[in-house]
């Protein structure tokens, strides 16, 4: 039972970051029907960034929360930079294009930042200096340290913040409107390139927060950690439903507790044939599973064209 | 080259002897001035022919975007290396070895393509990276309890192609020739990669072939016309994947060792450049694109020291260079030419009409 319970902690802190992640994917998705191939490679730039930050500064003696806010802040400034950035220059020039141009363009840029972190940070795993000493809290035979709390916590506050601000906002408003029709919404006065550059800003500022949590979760950093990640968040968005926020959320929770379960079941199950190194194989085999039974997801709109 | 000057039968029919002459003698000659190591690139330039080939089916005809092709060259690889290495201890012959791996390809897309193709093209993508990634993990890891792949090491000593009793990885002497392995090598590949290219021009103008391109452009008006979609679609992943795991058979018995490193993600993305720098549905633009980029590693070799001697130390790594350039192409190919270098001719219509269509928007906002 407690491995149950500590599978179930292990997989909703993973299941919040995937969540975070696949907002950014949603939501391009949502308003362009783009999927952003490049999503993972920002978040793999935020969590290099704040690794840069962090080892800059952990020797400077400022306490651990205000480095860690600093590095934040750095690389939501990057990451939004480059999202918004990447989005003039690569895909609005394609907008009108046939659907595989956008889509090649998105692959070649993420192989760009790729192998632009990997000019300016090599090619070994950066490790994350030590700033908060663990401690663990126990809850009926499983544990959960701090650091894991907070990064459940956190991610739950954004995502509640971004509904809010979606529900609410008049750039949400607006951001809904250009989702459901661009050319109407653009006659009833929204900007609609201002709208999707704000959506590009919105999803890389989420992605670098999620960039944040992995480092400060595995404590490891590397060039190509962008890909393995965004093809999960990529995953939970379809499993919940891709354009739906809500969707992106329970999706990424889903899958969090799905490979955290598992990976550490399919040892036993299997009798030891199959080990935890097939672990990331369960998001594609979901993925794949999804898209054949129920290709609207959990929560997206059942459009005949989408399917 | 004009076509008048071609008209004339005789004249076109030297042409041929010209070309066919020069091919035959194109190793060799490569070998007197550049060196063998040159040779051998052209032989895998071959092989990346019929590899561009096969995914430019899947892509360029019937625009299926794929980002796991490498995968099915993995299986096709991966099928010759076991039953024609000491691994099972198995020797068989490639005359049914290489039609084997080609049809356990052929079935692998069937499988990948039968619950997938329904969808629309991006999710398409996804599912197909994410099932060449399950193929290599699962090559990767097949190596316990039960040691079938041999995990990351790999498989070693796969027996070359074998004609009679002429095994293809020992020299020859012909008259004052010496025939190294890599040439008889590209004189296989030769053949399979001008097969190749027949097959795809003779698929290009049949009833299949336009339902490819009928279902790319318009799938609903292409299924209203009378095309069974799906079985197509199908055939078309089907095709695609067949061509790989031949180019896989032929790959592990040049090579002699194989493993999943050779089939990641980033070999899916190389092939599906050469299909999209050279012009996606044009074969001459496919097997352009597919020279270009198997030569282009091999001439960025000299950069690294260059850039000693200019620079003073090596700055970027060459494969790191490449693989920038490649992303660079992808995006400005896109913005740019979107049709290639060398598109086909509906292509660039149809691009060109796209261009006319959006300037109209633009002057009419």
């Amino acid at each position: 039972m407690d491995i149950f319970l500590q599978q179930i902690i292990n997989g909703l802190v993973l299941g919040s970051i995937y969540a975070l992640v696949a907002l950014g994917y949603t939501m391009v998705y949502g308003i362009l029907g783009l999927i952003n191939f490049a999503h993972g490679d920002i978040v793999m730039v935020g969590a290099l960034v704040t690794l840069t930050v962090t080892q800059a500064l952990a020797g400077s003696g400022l306490p651990a929360p205000v480095i860690l806010l600093i590095a934040a802040c750095c690389a939501v400034a990057v990451c939004v930079l480059l999202g918004v950035s990447i989005e003039r220059v690569a895909y609005r020039p394609l907008r009108r294009a046939p659907r595989l141009a956008p889509l090649i363009t998105a692959i070649g840029i993420s192989i760009l930042l790729q192998y632009s972190a990997a000019l300016i940070w090599g090619k070994q795993y950066l490790s994350m200096p030590e700033l908060i000493k663990p401690d663990y809290f126990a809850v009926s035979g499983a544990q959960f340290t701090g650091l894991q709390a907070f990064i459940f916590l956190l991610a739950c506050a954004v995502m509640a913040g971004l509904l809010w601000f979606i529900k609410a906002s008049r750039i949400g408003q607006a951001m809904r409107a250009t989702e459901q029709n661009p050319d109407v919404a653009g006659l009833m006065g929204v900007d609609t390139n201002r709208i999707i550059s704000f959506t590009f800003l919105l999803g890389s500022a989420v992605g670098a927060l999620a960039g944040v949590m992995v480092v400060l979760y595995y404590g490891l950093g590397h060039y190509f950690m962008g890909f393995m990640l965004g093809m999960k968040a990529f995953t939970a968005a379809v499993l919940g439903g891709i354009g739906s926020v809500p969707g992106a959320m329970l999706g990424g929770m889903l899958l969090g507790l799905i490979e955290s379960l598992a990976s550490g079941y399919i040892g036993d199950l299997t009798g030891g044939v199959l080990g935890s190194n097939y672990r990331d194989i369960f998001a594609f085999l979901v993925l794949i599973l999804v898209l054949v039974l129920r290709p609207s997801g959990l929560m997206g709109q059942h459009t005949s064209e989408r399917a | 080259m004009n076509r008048r000057a071609l008209s004339s039968p005789r004249l076109r029919w030297l042409a041929y002897l010209a070309i066919a002459a020069l091919m035959l003698a194109l190793p060799f000659a490569v070998d007197a001035f550049l060196g063998r190591a040159w040779v051998r690139i052209i032989d895998v330039a071959l092989l990346f022919i019929m590899l561009a080939l096969g995914l430019n089916i899947v892509v360029g005809y019937a625009g299926l975007l794929d980002l796991g092709y490498i995968a099915f060259f993995a299986v096709g690889a991966y099928s010759y290396a076991l039953l024609a290495s000491p691994q099972f201890g198995i020797h068989g012959s490639f005359l049914l070895l290489l039609p084997l791996g080609a049809l356990v390809a052929g079935v692998f897309g069937i499988l990948l393509g039968a619950p997938t193709l329904r969808l629309r093209g991006d999710y398409l993508a996804i599912v197909t990276l994410g099932f060449g990634e399950i193929i290599r993990i699962f090559l990767n890891n097949l190596n316990r309890p039960l040691n079938i792949t041999n995990g990351p090491q790999g498989i070693t000593l796969i027996d070359p192609l074998q004609f009679g009793g002429m095994a293809l990885s020992k020299s020859y002497a012909v008259g004052g020739l010496t025939i190294a392995p890599v040439h008889s090598y590209y004189f296989v590949f030769l053949a399979c990669a001008l097969l190749a290219i027949i097959i795809s021009l003779r698929l290009e103008d049949s009833r299949i072939g336009r339902a490819w391109v009928a279902i790319r452009e318009d799938e609903i008006a292409a299924s209203a016309m009378g095309i069974n979609t799906r079985n197509i679609k199908l055939l078309a992943f089907a095709m695609g994947a067949t061509f790989g795991g031949i180019s896989g058979g032929l790959f592990a018995s040049f090579q002699g060792f194989i493993s999943p490193e050779s089939f990641t993600l980033l070999d899916s993305v190389m092939v599906l450049c050469m299909v999209v720098l050279g012009g996606m549905g044009n074969v001459g633009g496919v097997v352009l694109g597919a020279i270009l980029l198997t030569a282009l590693p091999e001439a960025l070799r000299y950069a690294g020291p260059l850039q000693q001697a200019w620079l003073g130390a090596v700055y970027i790594d060459p494969s790191d260079l490449r693989m920038l350039l490649f992303g660079l192409a992808l995006v400005l190919m896109m913005l740019f030419r979107p049709a290639g270098l060398w598109p086909s001719s509906t292509r660039r219509r149809e691009f060109a009409v796209e261009d006319e269509a959006a300037g109209e928007e633009r002057a009419n906002a």
